[in-house]
């Protein structure tokens, strides 16, 4: 990982130190969405939002698409990507899959308790 | 967090090793890699749907199936159980479809620590330093659906840190 990618990493966490920025993405993760549309569910201003959406494009987070009157805002799932490609993710995706073992044997366990006469 | 995952990924050398306890009996660990419906609720990453082909857990056996991300993509993995000796042993073979012929070899024990745990303890050997390179990397089959959850873990983490 080079200098570069390192600053835009550190951008890219620092806007997303932020809840609403958070909630924003969330947002967005679900498909593409207007300023009016992501300041909806806010009990901030629009302009708030706009700031909001400011920050995560800087950080290269989300993009906006000029379509006539419409400017919805998109997520960047390859920034989001890099976001957690610094990761060894072969790690994460075991540590998941013995974690989901763990459900589904804690979940068995309970199954064979029922079964048991009482 | 309890029962942490040890993994080794041993620079210059084709290996993954890995370490991991369950407060649950060997029987029931061994159970759920050998049960198809068992394995289709825990293997691969999360957020995936399994679909098995077949999978026959026991010496000389083979095993089939598809992961497929909510993008509707598929990913396909087939190997053979080379030896599986009920509660303690499994070799088995483990083939990526997306990277046909690179084949690697997985060796698993199943040992018993008492008192209701055990421990299991993975070997993987890869066909080249550079199949294991990749491995190590791509997390098996990453895509953007690990990503969000990776960044979900990551942002809740960072939360309750």
């Amino acid at each position: 990982m080079d200098r570069s990618d390192d600053s835009l990493l550190d951008k890219a966490f620092l806007a997303l130190a932020d809840p609403a920025r958070r909630r924003i993405i969330a947002r967005l993760s679900r498909g593409p969405a207007t300023v009016n549309e992501l300041a909806e569910p806010f009990e901030i201003t629009k302009q708030a939002v706009s700031k909001h959406i400011q920050v995560l494009e800087q950080a290269q987070l989300v993009t906006r698409t000029r379509d006539a009157q419409r400017r919805p805002v998109h997520l960047n799932p390859a920034r989001l990507e890099a976001l957690t490609a610094w990761i060894d993710q072969y790690r994460l995706v075991r540590e998941g899959q013995f974690r989901s073992l763990d459900a589904v044997l804690q979940s068995q366990a309970k199954t064979n308790i029922t079964k048991e006469p009482s | 967090m309890s029962n942490a995952l040890k993994l080794s990924v041993p620079e210059g050398m084709p290996f993954i090793d890995y370490e991991r306890e369950f407060d649950f009996p060997v029987a029931d660990v061994f159970r759920a890699h050998k049960d198809p419906e068992l394995i289709k609720q825990w293997l691969g990453p999360r957020g995936l749907k399994m679909d098995i082909d077949h999978y026959d857990f026991r010496t000389g056996g083979s095993y089939s199936y598809l992961h497929t991300g909510p993008d509707g993509v598929a990913y396909s993995f087939s190997g053979v159980f080379h030896t599986v000796r009920e509660n303690e042993f499994a070799v088995q073979t483990f083939e990526f479809g997306g990277y046909p012929d690179v084949v690697s070899i997985e060796f698993m024990t199943f040992e018993d620590l008492g008192g209701g745990r055990c421990k299991l303890i993975g070997h993987s050997v890869y066909p080249s330093q550079e199949a294991r390179d990749g491995m190590a990397q791509s997390g098996m089959e990453g895509g953007m659906t690990e990503g969000y959850e990776r960044l979900d873990e990551l942002l809740t983490g960072a939360r309750t840190a």
